[in-house]
């Protein structure tokens, strides 16, 4: 049915004067829970399925979507994205030109052990509340959150060129937050990570891995004792983060700014532009020498949320060096801004929301490459320090220059051993300044590949989920404590 | 453009909205069908790079079981996929424990009148769009400016029913233009919305995102630290807008809203008083909640006192209060929260604020604001796209964008003057009506390179 309808589409755009046309159809499924404090929150299944019609006409771009898909309603669909183009056309500096692509008719779908939506909603449930119950159990703690989402993707894309390819991809993810209010202080802690907690393109398998009940009375009793903990001091010295507040780190001050639609001022308005300016690749010093970033889509990487076997205009995944060896070497790209820059091919990374959402520049897996430390011999190797785990608010420039970030815990390192616990760590800085001041990254058996689920861009705005590997890191002289500041 | 959807009209969402009710076999259900048709033409280096149009319907219900409650959703009007979305809620509120809080569906209510849908919006063409962004790009091109931005519009039709005989409807337009225009190391920005889209003078903020890019070139780098500064509406909505939660019952129930111990206290200055009234001239929204409960008029704080709370039903039974016709679709966790928030304004103009200031900030738009400590409400941001130093009472020139560490509550206590509240378009919160401000000691902890 699918590509009835994608074909439909196809030949409605073409016979209204269309030169191109891509098609997206697209089916999708979700499962979200909640708890909070011992009850069911939120508990809801939705699905959607609808078509979004691409063209070029006129040498400019239109674009329409519905979910009315009748023949008639398709039709319509088609006929209005081939009108916008031409509307769009009336504004045109030159016509649309894409980099070379081959077709390509392929299906795919990612590997996962165990269908979420198979597993009975009360067994989800139960474990969500098993968890509650443990973070309630420390006297203190204000309330006690648990969330699991799952998404069931079903893709087809084809285009007027005769690609026409089928994509399944299964998601899932679930976190715990434990909150405690006492005198003047809100504090919190979440597990395995803040803001909805670990995404992957896996099966409920990935769930049960997490241990979300042995780890609740770890981050409650945390969570409490950070109200009598040392506050973050300020002042300038070395920081090391966890891997999770890596990954983050990653996606502001890395993934963003080599989005090349933001280098070419086509988000000017919204999301900003970048530092990272045409004449900057393979000449920027971006880190350290230790520091290697690659955008990775393809599956060997890890089943990450920026993972699948096409991107949504027809691409293959693909490796693609971002820094090497501290070089500033790569952009995230499409076919149109691969052209403009004089690349011969699209990164592969455009990406659409939903069905009615136009494709777009979005990050895949942006990861740093472990390196070679142990974690006991990092800290070890570290006299004076501030360990920080788990991010807690985020920020950064229009042009990913100057962020701050701050995590829900840290601890201090001296002389080589963790001591006393931190509350309201918080870190700021330079992008390049930053990286180039990493001096350590710990080994492979340190890195994850953390998911982003709630990363937004582009207008009408579009939610999508990005990959980050990380593995802890350590940066020197870092400016830290300025968010408290007086 | 016709507008795929238009042809679903109110009796049409209703019948989708009656044969769910008549599918169900829940003891009791409550369904909301939604029609909405958006476009959005989107414009950057002098020219339109993505056009878009989406037409789409919602179908989402809500069963009640043995006091237990879930939602389904679907976009899909078969039979078929009716009975299932109608299956899926009830399976779903089944297998889960009983909800002690979950209150009877609403009987039939009565509403407000409120008027939000434009002819003139829905009808908005593609050509109109790209004609008037043709304009603005050519004025970009004469001052050898780039422009960026997106004109959209669109409508939006919705109908809430349940079995004990609640039966709601609203509809809407919207509108919205906003330009970035940039030079080679300066910018500037503006922003508008409405559900008229004749309210939109695209030319008049183009114009003047122009002025502020072509005032703040070749911008000073000045030290950060506490600055007398005025704080345009857009910049204003987009700090206090972190605020609108705080008021909900429910975080305040759950210990983590800054009000929390606060309620009947002197807390922000005397010239804050705000409401939130969903009924205002400058706001939009429908007169009723997630649950279909008529929305109040609510006075949440006078002159720097916060006064009352926003409820659910649910959330009101728990907190003996009344409820306020604020609460979000059942089932969820949050509550409910204020979405029309109005803020009393002011009669001093900005030219006024700035002749007034000795060396300050003026400051056109904030960026990527998050909180950073909830109950001092201190947030972190960026300025962004036109930030100017004001010397001796006349803005002097443009300075390097400052990141921000703020307490909105500090902020509140802080206004020196404000001007006539308006309807104020940001991009960290839903609109408002706001006035600019003149705030003492902001917080500017740094700057960045541009």
């Amino acid at each position: 049915m699918m590509q009835d309808l994608a074909n439909a589409a196809i030949e409605t755009a073409k016979r209204r004067g269309a030169s191109y046309a891509d098609v997206r159809v697209m089916d999708v499924r979700h499962r979200d829970i909640s708890t909070k404090n011992g009850q069911v929150g939120t508990l809801a299944e939705a699905e959607s399925l609808g078509i979004g019609i691409r063209v070029i006409a006129g040498g400019a771009w239109g674009f329409s979507s519905t979910d009315r898909l009748t023949s008639e309603g398709v039709q319509a669909c088609a006929a209005e994205a081939v009108a916008i183009a031409k509307a769009s056309a009336l504004a045109k500096r030159e016509n649309v030109s894409l980099a070379p692509e081959p077709t390509h008719v392929d299906t795919w779908q990612n590997p996962f052990l165990k269908d979420p939506f198979r597993i009975p909603v009360e067994q989800q449930i139960d474990l969500l509340l098993a968890a509650d119950k443990e973070m309630r159990r420390v006297k203190g703690v204000t309330v006690a959150e648990g969330s699991m989402s799952f998404r069931r993707i079903e893709q087809l894309f084809a285009s007027s060129a005769g690609s026409s390819i089928h994509q399944i991809k299964m998601q899932s993810g679930a976190g715990i937050v434990a909150t405690s209010f006492e005198g003047t202080e809100i504090q919190k802690r979440s597990y395995p990570n803040s803001f909805g907690g670990q995404h992957m393109l896996r099966g409920y398998e990935l769930i049960e891995e997490m241990d979300l009940v042995g780890n609740a009375g770890r981050i409650a009793e945390q969570c409490v004792a950070l109200h009598s903990a040392a506050q973050c001091p300020e002042g300038q010295q070395s920081i090391i983060l966890d891997s999770s507040q890596l990954g983050l780190q990653i996606h502001e001050s890395v993934g963003h700014p080599i989005e090349l639609d933001r280098v070419l001022g086509m988000e000017a308005n919204f999301a900003g532009m970048s530092f990272l300016t045409t004449e900057k690749l393979r000449k920027l010093k971006y880190g350290s020498d230790i520091v290697n970033v690659v955008a990775d889509a393809r599956l060997e990487h890890g089943p990450g949320l920026g993972t699948f076997a096409y991107d949504d205009e027809g691409v293959p995944a693909q490796c693609t060096p971002i820094i090497t060896n501290g070089l500033f070497t790569g952009y995230l790209s499409s076919r149109e801004t691969a052209s403009s820059i004089g690349e011969k091919r699209s990164g592969g990374t455009m990406r659409c929301e939903s069905w009615n959402r136009l494709p777009m520049i979005r990050m895949t897996n942006i990861s740093i490459n472990p390196g070679t430390w142990k974690y006991e011999d990092l800290i070890a190797d570290t006299d004076d320090a501030i360990l920080m785990e788990t991010n807690r608010s985020w920020s950064i420039d229009d042009k990913r220059y100057h962020f701050q970030f701050s995590t829900e815990i840290g601890w201090e390192i001296k002389g080589g051993k963790r001591g006393r616990m931190i509350k309201n760590p918080s870190y700021s800085g330079i992008t390049t300044e930053f990286w180039n001041s990493c001096d350590a990254i710990c080994s492979r058996n340190y890195w994850t590949l953390w998911g982003t689920p709630n990363c937004g861009k582009g207008q009408p705005q579009q939610v999508m989920g990005t990959g980050h590997g990380a593995s802890p890191a350590r940066f020197r002289n870092i400016k830290v404590g300025v968010a408290f500041a007086k | 453009m016709a507008n795929q959807n238009a042809h679903l009209s109110f009796a049409e969402l209703e019948r989708i909205a009656e044969k769910i009710l008549k599918l169900s076999a829940a003891e009791e259900t409550e369904v909301d069908v939604s029609a909405s048709t958006d476009a959005l033409t989107r414009f950057a280096n002098n020219t339109i790079h993505q056009n878009v149009a989406e037409h789409s319907l919602g179908i989402s219900v809500r069963a009640v079981v043995n006091g237990r409650t879930a939602r389904a959703s679907t976009n899909k009007t078969d039979e078929e996929s009716l009975r299932r979305v109608v299956a899926s809620a009830v399976t779903l509120a089944r297998n889960q424990p009983e909800n002690p809080d979950l209150l009877p569906l609403l009987g039939k209510q009565k509403y407000q009148k409120v008027s939000r849908f434009f002819s003139a919006t829905a009808e908005t063409s593609p050509q109109d769009r790209a004609k008037a962004v043709t304009r603005v790009c050519k004025l970009a091109d004469k001052h050898k400016q780039t422009a960026a931005g997106i004109f959209a519009s669109g409508s939006a039709s919705s109908v809430m029913a349940n079995s004990k005989g609640l039966r709601a409807r609203y509809e809407n337009t919207h509108s919205e233009f906003s330009v970035t225009i940039l030079e080679e190391n300066s910018s500037g920005w503006a922003k508008s919305n409405s559900p008229d889209i004749r309210k939109l003078d695209t030319e008049e903020l183009a114009e003047r995102a122009a002025a502020a890019a072509a005032g703040s070139r070749a911008p000073r780098e000045i030290p950060a630290g506490r600055y007398t500064t005025i704080l345009s509406p857009s910049a204003v909505l987009d700090l206090v807008g972190f605020l609108f939660y705080d008021f909900a019952g429910t975080a305040v129930h759950d210990k983590r809203s800054c009000l929390t111990g606060r309620l009947g206290k002197k807390l922000f200055g005397d010239n804050i008083t705000i409401w939130d009234d969903a009924y205002h001239p400058l706001q939009s929204g429908a007169p009723y909640d997630g649950e279909g409960v008529p929305r109040q008029k609510v006075l949440l704080v006078e002159r720097g006192v916060p006064k009352n709370l926003v409820y659910s039903r649910a959330t009101a039974k728990k907190m003996k209060a009344k409820p306020t016709g604020h609460g979000f679709l059942l089932p969820n966790e949050y509550g409910e929260a204020p979405m029309n928030l109005v803020f009393s304004g002011g009669d001093k103009s900005t030219d006024e604020m700035i002749r007034t200031t000795e060396r300050g900030i003026l400051v056109t738009r904030l960026w990527y604001i998050r909180e950073v400590d909830p109950y001092e409400k201190i947030l972190t941001g960026m300025t962004r796209d036109g930030t100017f130093l004001i010397e001796n009472g006349r803005v002097t020139g443009g300075v390097r964008n400052f990141r921000f560490n703020q307490s909105v509550i500090e902020m509140l206590s802080n206004v020196d003057m404000l001007g006539p509240a308006v309807r104020a378009a940001g991009e960290e919160s839903f609109e408002m009506v706001v006035p600019p401000m003149k705030v003492r000691d902001f917080h500017f902890s740094e700057v960045t390179k541009f």
